[in-house]
């Protein structure tokens, strides 16, 4: 059989295509496969872990420079760094605290901030609530303060405490 | 109801053609992942594992109350090819989740406006999907089966990182949320790139219509957020819908601009659309889908009284390969489909 490009090579490498549903196939010698490969790295849906393997390495670049190389490993999945950084995917919910100092950085360039302020799950996530909860009337209270509405500041002063007697301390 | 009912049924819920700004918005849609704690995320889960998470999932589906609708539950491998592209062309799963069936299932709610896909990225991929720009009312229904779920499941969850996922361009919310666009005037008068161009600015990003990936075909395109962390749901929402709304804004100008200096020409493309729509006996779906494009344009500036916007939402997706296939219980080649394509076409249309 000879390449599908070229039609002068014969063809080794056997591709097959499933886009929405169709399937193509194509039958290529290496150097064609190669410059399809070219072609195929266009497409956005590479484009995106490629991007974030390079957001990942550009951290480590930094790192390697001040550390010496740590080939730690997450103790939940033994998914390592590297291995993390080439499929731009984590292991587990473990290598978000594990790889904490390394993700930081990636966090904010990506979103541009490290810290969830969105949905609490109900169940699991009591504590959180209350204290979420407690950091808001807190921020209310220093608007009624500096707006010089004492009475009202009370009251939320008082809420908060027992807020806080219900967190234990 | 079963799987094979769901697959059957070609009327979902985004397909009704109303909602807020329908004229433009064809559907939005709200994606939440989510993952259990015990177990790695689905890329590093061994076959076993995932078998497990497919049990917990299925055992918390059975938990659901019954005002919150009926779920129907299957394992991908259960499906067979075909009916997984169905559910693609429905909306339903992504293109990978069909692709890759071993130790992966999904769970579809009756009317088709929600579906859970087990296994993906993340263990949990909880969609809903409604017609026009309503992604308040979206949010709400997939925040709920969320709460629903976590009643009986331990999720992945910690103060500073929220939700935490497989992929960090997902962790803190989880929320994906897009509205399909239909900018059919803004692509005739060549803005539709420098307004969607503007939008990488504004934390947002522009797809194709299945997705990731995926060229924009018939004039529709996806916008959606890309920031999940360091933002409130609410924020979220409220920045892609008033993002929308300005698309919304500027496709109308687009459109009025059309009817007043270039009427006969629209006409002519609306009615042309029509013609061959109506006669063709041999059509791709490429052609297919440009031609409802022009055809809804003609329905929403009241050049043609019928078809209504139901038929172009259910005509795109019954006319997509996997559907036409599925209906008519063959395998048929490209040229076959073409045929079949532009029978169906033409009977929707009389």
């Amino acid at each position: 059989m000879y390449c599908d490009e070229c039609k002068q090579r014969p063809a080794t490498v056997h591709v097959t295509k499933i886009i929405n549903g169709q399937k193509h196939e194509s039958h290529l010698c290496p150097q064609c496969a190669q410059k399809d490969q070219e072609m195929v790295s266009f497409n956005p849906s590479f484009a995106i872990p490629n991007f974030l393997a390079a957001l990942f390495n550009l951290n480590s670049q930094i790192e390697e420079k001040i550390l010496p190389a740590q080939s730690a490993v997450c103790s939940k999945c033994g998914l390592s760094f590297e291995q993390i950084t080439q499929t731009g995917r984590l292991g587990c919910n473990e290598c978000y605290s594990e790889f904490a100092d390394k993700l930081e950085p990636l966090l904010r360039r990506v979103h541009g901030s490290g810290q969830h302020v969105g949905k609490v799950p109900l169940r699991r996530g009591g504590s959180i609530r209350q204290r979420k909860e407690i950091e808001q009337l807190r921020a209310l209270m220093q608007q009624l303060i500096t707006r010089e509405e004492f009475e009202q500041a009370a009251q939320i002063r008082d809420q908060i405490r027992s807020l806080e007697q219900g967190l234990g301390g | 109801m079963g799987m094979e009912e769901i697959l059957r049924t070609t009327a979902s819920r985004w397909m009704e053609g109303t909602g807020n700004f329908s004229d433009v918005v064809i559907s939005c849609r709200i994606r939440l992942a989510r993952n259990l704690e015990g177990y790695p995320f689905p890329n590093a889960l061994s076959e076993t594992q995932a078998k497990q998470v497919i049990k917990e999932v299925e055992d918390a589906i059975t938990k659901v109350p019954k005002e919150m609708g009926a779920f129907q539950f299957a394992t991908l491998d259960d499906v067979s090819p075909l009916e997984r592209f169905v559910l693609v062309e429905k909306h339903l799963i992504s293109p990978q989740h069909a692709e890759n069936p071993i130790g992966r299932a999904v769970v579809i709610k009756e009317d088709q406006s929600a579906s859970i896909m087990v296994n993906e990225e993340d263990h949990l991929r909880i969609q809903c999907l409604l017609p026009g720009l309503n992604l308040e009312n979206a949010w709400q229904e997939a925040s709920q089966i969320d709460d629903m779920l976590e009643g009986s499941l331990d999720i992945a969850y910690g103060e500073k990182s929220g939700y935490l996922t497989a992929c960090p361009t997902n962790v803190g919310t989880g929320l994906r949320a897009s509205a399909m666009v239909h900018l059919p005037a803004l692509v005739l008068t060549n803005q539709a790139s420098r307004v969607l161009g503007l939008l990488p600015q504004l934390g947002l990003a522009v797809r194709g219509l299945y997705g990731e990936g995926s060229e924009a075909m018939g004039n529709l395109f996806q916008v959606s957020n890309q920031v999940t962390l360091g933002k409130t749901e609410e924020d979220i929402l409220a920045n892609l819908s008033a993002v929308t709304r300005q698309i919304v804004d500027k496709e109308k100008e687009a459109r009025q601009v059309l009817l007043e200096d270039a009427r006969e020409q629209v006409e002519d493309r609306v009615w042309r659309a029509y013609g061959l729509l109506s006669n063709a006996r041999l059509i791709s779906g490429q052609e297919a889908l440009a031609l409802l494009s022009d055809l809804r344009l003609g329905m929403d500036l009241g050049i043609l009284s019928h078809p209504s916007p139901e038929v172009f939402s259910e005509l795109i997706v019954i006319t997509s390969p996997a559907h036409l296939q599925f209906f008519t219980g063959r395998e048929m080649s490209a040229a076959a489909r073409d045929m079949e394509r532009a029978k169906l076409i033409r009977s929707r249309l009389s």
